[in-house]
């Protein structure tokens, strides 16, 4: 890469735009997907780790991509793995002190990022080979991309399984049990986060031909 | 005798890391394409378990836990470590990864290329600390308990995996909407499965 290039250019943006459809994390690359279960039964939770996913991901591409001429390729994983957990101490510890409620509600899930295979995958596959700069973007794309699918698959698991929308009680509030409408409790169950993401990559490939798998 | 057999068909159906969890879910859609590579993939995970579940067993209950260190000296019976049972158990799965990677590149290579950047995952795939975390949470109150019920998940686990690879590579000859191939059909099938097993959850012996 040449040193004079600009830092929004057009190779550049594509790092940060293609991880949010045709190249998402989770419909695509299959990254990251356990959290993407366990997590989305309501939006709150989603959009939190969403957030914390970001940020991990971002510092974490950037530290492994400005050291990754001195790691040596036999211990690079326990390299990769300390930075990770380092920054997810460090998240922890932020959300502690800034937002306890959320925390408290998160806590066993923050500690899981150091084994959301999207930061490890993406630190592999991306930062072991790039500079810092682009290894930044393509953090916050991919991460953005996984936030993105999270957040609706919460919006869509707590609007069809409690009725609410960030806690508050739309369906109620429009009147809709009146007329007969029961919530889905197997939308609360994990098995249909599985196949509402199912649901979501059978849309994104109707839209998008070139994704679509041969066999 | 009984109380092992009991914790070992118990971590694969009733505890299966996969449908009564959903650990490990990245490699397990991403690398179930074929039974063979699955069956690999399922055998590695199964070796990492079973090394690391006693290894953890032996560093939580002789390192970390509140009162473990007592036998160096009576002075340490208040010392509590098991704010660092997170980063020790990481360091233990990810040095066990490499040399399982060691060992699989040097003797099966057609595996290892198979397995590709799945492999470093097992590192961070969830089934493998996990199981740690629950080998602790459950309290198994000796090591070889501690030893079979890490066998017993990694074979729920290699189950799984084969069970869903086998569905895969019938579905290939069904006439499945063409957005909806490949990846998007394995999720709904993984969630059939996963209603399916659910079954079992609440079961006692």
């Amino acid at each position: 890469m040449n040193d004079r290039e600009p830092l929004f250019s057009s190779k550049n943006m594509k790092l940060l735009t293609n991880p949010l459809n045709i190249d998402n994390p989770i419909t695509v690359q299959v990254l990251g997907v356990c959290s993407a279960l366990a997590i989305t039964v309501k939006l709150e939770p989603s959009v939190v780790m969403a957030i914390s996913v970001v940020v991990v991901l971002a510092v974490s591409n950037v530290v492994i991509s400005a050291l990754r001429k001195m790691i040596p390729p036999r211990i690079r994983i326990i390299v990769q793995l300390t930075v990770i957990a380092t920054m997810v101490i460090l998240v922890d510890q932020v959300l502690k002190a800034f937002a306890y409620d959320v925390s408290k509600q998160l806590s066993v899930f923050v500690g899981l990022i150091i084994t959301n295979c999207i930061i490890m995958g993406r630190l592999e596959a991306f930062a072991m080979g790039n500079r810092p700069w682009p290894a930044f973007l393509d953090g916050i794309g991919n991460s953005a991309g996984y936030g993105l699918i999270l957040v609706i698959v919460g919006l869509l698991r707590e609007l069809l399984g409690s009725g609410e929308i960030w806690g508050y009680p739309i369906l109620e509030k429009l009147g809709v049990y009146n007329i007969g409408y029961e919530n889905n409790g197997l939308m609360i169950l994990p098995p249909m986060a599985l196949i509402i993401i199912g649901v979501i990559i059978w849309v994104q490939r109707s839209r998008t031909k070139e994704l679509i798998e041969e066999s | 005798m009984e109380d092992l057999l009991n914790i070992f068909v118990k971590s694969i159906f009733i505890d299966n890391m996969i449908f009564a969890y959903f650990l490990g879910m990245c490699s397990y859609l991403a690398v179930s394409k074929t039974v063979k590579t699955s069956v690999g993939l399922g055998i590695a995970v199964i070796f990492v378990l079973v090394i690391t579940v006693p290894v953890d067993y032996l560093i939580e209950n002789y390192l970390l836990k509140k009162g473990a260190l007592i036998w160096i000296s009576e002075d340490f019976a208040n010392v509590d470590l098991s704010f660092l049972t997170f980063i020790m158990f990481i360091a233990v799965i990810a040095s066990m990864v490499q040399l399982v990677e060691m060992v699989i590149e040097k003797f099966i290579p057609v595996l290892y290329t198979s397995l590709g950047i799945f492999l470093p995952l097992i590192a961070v795939n969830c089934a493998i600390l996990g199981g740690s975390l629950f080998m602790v949470e459950r309290e198994y109150q000796n090591i070889g308990e501690a030893t079979i019920f890490g066998l017993g998940s990694g074979v729920g686990w290699l189950l799984a995996i084969v069970g869903i690879a086998a569905i895969r590579e019938k579905i290939r000859y069904s006439n499945v909407p063409a957005p909806l191939r490949g990846l998007g059909i394995t999720f709904i099938i993984a969630g059939l499965m996963g209603i399916a097993f659910m079954s079992f959850m609440g079961i006692k012996i």
